[in-house]
């Protein structure tokens, strides 16, 4: 069986110089592929071939079957639509005007709109929500409000596929979410294949039905966001040397201070983390300790400190780990002490607070 | 419906500039006919075009001297204004035109060089003399293309084109030097710009090659609308982008070749007057600017023509001087305005 979007031995680069190659992709109606990777890493000429603008050096691109450089352009226009990084400054355009321009594939010699092509100029912009900026002038718009316009366009060529590079790109944190939920939408509930490049890998782990990473000569990896991401760490992606990735929230630490420890954090249940944040701004090489591995605050100790004790999950906390935190915070200057509860399986923990107080290195008292 | 009356909006705007410009057409078409060193009252004018030519001094000054120059003025300032808006399209800005890209000049370089070596050989009929100008124009224009590639900054590309036009001056002026006196007082004559001395085969002559290639350009108007989102967008929606700009520079280039070699250089006009349109319309939609781009260079050079030869009767001034003091301060406004926007 054949996918609605395949790839097959594509070689994508530029004046006939391989950029990328052995790219083999498939991708079934309705779903959306990201494309992920570092700067320069040839995520738009893998995009830019996908969409017809740059010639594929080697193998085949077909959707639904059908050869994509043998098709005419208007059929080409008539399948897919793309949403470019280009910044377009088209002067005296209203935004009604400009989503108009999307149907060139289906009007005739003049571009003249029949009805039935105004009917879906409305319908695209409405599913984008942009009714109300239907007669503004499209220079007068915000970022936001702009890609849009640009995703209406794309849309009113009633495209089967859409290709879109960079789309948040400008893009605040209410624009991204929302555009990536409208392409969500589009996907499951109309069916619309999706084809894109994103920098946030955290949201393009979250959007995606697949993911590409293109490092080097080749495709690093290739598969659902969470095969990709064990099989292919961020980190190694984007051979990110001053700081880690949680695959599991997308969220992104900063460089940890390595060195001996010179505070002693005593933590748990996500109360440390507002302290060990603020020790790595600083950059003072801090001890954590005693945390449940299922702990968030064990989660960014382990990015953040210099070395953390860790306890396992369920147990009460065993003598041996005692020790092992008690020797660690004596060899600090001071001890903090986050405020976390001291229960049952933590009262470890309840002890070293003890010992700190009493040997004067509580420092936040 | 809301979108019924927002689309009716828009054409309603499009037939009210229309007729606003035809109004203004008409008057300008009875003044010029009208006003001169000759004064010809309205009953005069209306009885002889009645009755059509006769052998006196009235029937000579409107048939054979004040209707070939309007007719010309008419058509040449239409197709000036389209061939600049042509040249925007392709730059995919305003403030592209072919006498600030020194397109104008390198028509006259090439124009004033067959005059000077060629008028023995070959007779100068006005189908010479265009495409004397037309190969001058392309010649300018490949250069400024060559430059474009390499300079992506507009106005960087407007000094280069003007950097260009003295050239081809300097070169214009250098054939000069190697000319007879008769050819001289003829280029001299031409290379000022006027509408005046023309008789009605140059009318025919332009009439003949700006009517094709304005209709041309109107059918282009489709992929223009596409083309200003960029070459990218374009290319996604079906444009075949590299035959449509050429399509684009031929037919920009023809139009002012035609004018450069019936009238001379003209200048501001490419600019200006599309700018109006534009503003007049709020839009930029090329199937409604072309034709009315096309109407309003026509008035402006109607009413240009109009003052060139009536404010210091007898003595005439060239038209480019009298658009240059019409069309530039709209240039420097327009400019100076996108500076301010640009900036915010």
């Amino acid at each position: 069986m054949t996918a609605f979007f395949e790839t097959n031995g594509l070689a994508v680069g530029y004046n006939g110089k391989t950029l990328i190659r052995d790219i083999d992709i498939a991708l079934n109606k309705g779903g959306i592929l990201t494309l992920i990777g570092p700067n320069g890493s040839g995520k738009s000429t893998i995009l830019k071939t996908v969409a017809r603008q740059l010639a594929a050096i080697r193998g085949s691109v077909t959707v639904e079957g059908s050869e994509l450089f043998r098709m005419s352009a208007k059929e080409v226009a008539k399948k897919q639509a793309v949403v470019l990084t280009e910044r377009i400054r088209p002067e005296l355009y209203t935004v009604r005007d400009l989503v108009g321009l999307g149907r060139y594939p289906y009007t005739n010699i003049v571009g003249r709109l029949t009805d039935d092509d105004r009917r879906i100029v409305d319908e695209c912009l409405a599913l984008v929500h942009i009714k109300d900026l239907a007669e503004r002038d499209f220079m007068t718009l915000s970022d936001g409000q702009k890609q849009r316009v640009i995703l209406a366009r794309a849309l009113a060529q009633q495209p089967e596929l859409l290709v879109l590079d960079e789309p948040t790109a400008y893009l605040d944190i209410k624009h991204k979410t929302e555009l990536l939920s409208l392409l969500r939408f589009l996907a499951r509930e109309r069916g619309m294949t999706v084809i894109m490049s994103l920098h946030e890998i955290d949201l393009a782990a979250k959007a995606s039905d697949l993911l590409l990473c293109v490092k080097g000569e080749t495709v690093a990896a290739f598969g659902t966001p969470d095969e990709v991401l064990r099989s292919l760490p961020v980190e190694e992606l984007y051979e990110l040397e001053k700081g880690s990735y949680d695959p599991d929230f997308g969220s992104v630490e900063l460089e940890k201070t390595e060195g001996k420890p010179r505070v002693f954090v005593i933590a748990g249940a996500g109360h440390g983390i507002p302290a060990m944040r603020s020790l790595q701004r600083e950059r003072v090489p801090f001890a954590a300790g005693i945390l449940f591995e299922n702990d968030v605050d064990a989660r960014v100790a382990k990015k953040l400190a210099s070395s953390c004790v860790i306890a396992p999950a369920f147990e009460p906390i065993s003598e041996e780990l005692f020790e092992k935190a008690k020797t660690l915070m004596f060899a600090c200057e001071k001890v903090i002490d986050a405020g976390t509860p001291v229960g049952t399986f933590n009262e470890a923990n309840g002890r070293l607070l003890a010992l700190a107080r009493e040997k004067g290195l509580l420092k936040n008292e | 419906m809301e979108k019924d009356k927002a689309a009716r909006r828009g054409m309603g705007r499009f037939s009210l500039v229309i007729c606003l410009l035809f109004a203004l057409l008409i008057i300008a078409l009875a003044l010029n006919l009208a006003v001169g060193s000759v004064r010809l009252s309205p009953n005069e004018i209306l009885d002889l075009l009645k009755n059509g030519r006769n052998a006196s001094t009235e029937s000579l000054i409107v048939f054979n001297i004040r209707m070939p120059r309007m007719c010309l003025a008419a058509i040449l300032g239409g197709a000036l204004a389209v061939s600049g808006f042509l040249l925007q399209s392709f730059f995919r800005n305003p403030i592209a035109g072919p006498f600030v890209l020194g397109i104008s000049s390198g028509a006259k370089m090439i124009v004033g060089i067959t005059m000077i070596f060629l008028a023995g050989s070959i007779s100068l009929s006005p189908a010479v003399l265009v495409i004397a100008a037309f190969i001058g124009s392309l010649l300018i224009t490949a250069v400024v293309l060559l430059f474009s590639q390499k300079v992506r900054n507009m106005e960087l590309l407007l000094v280069v084109g003007i950097m260009v036009g003295y050239i081809c001056s300097a070169v214009t002026d250098m054939a000069v030097t190697f000319a007879s006196e008769q050819d001289i007082v003829n280029l001299k004559y031409w290379s000022m710009g006027t509408f005046s001395g023309k008789g009605w085969d140059s009318v025919v002559t332009a009439a003949l090659i700006c009517t094709p290639a304005l209709i041309a350009s109107w059918l282009l108007s489709k992929p223009m609308g596409a083309y200003a989102l960029g070459e990218g967008y374009a290319k996604s929606m079906g444009v075949a982008v590299k035959p449509f700009r050429l399509a684009l520079i031929l037919l920009s280039s023809l139009l002012s070749a035609c004018v450069t070699a019936l009238a001379g250089p003209i200048s501001f006009v490419g600019i200006a007057v599309p700018h109006i349109t534009r503003t007049l319309l709020k839009s930029s939609k090329p199937a409604l600017v072309i034709p009315a781009a096309f109407l309003a260079g026509a008035v402006f050079c109607l009413f240009c023509d109009l003052i060139a030869r009536t404010v210091f009767s007898p003595t005439e001034l060239n038209i480019g001087t009298v658009t240059s003091i019409f069309g530039a301060p709209v240039v420097i406004l327009m400019m100076v305005d996108r500076r301010r926007r640009a900036g915010q």
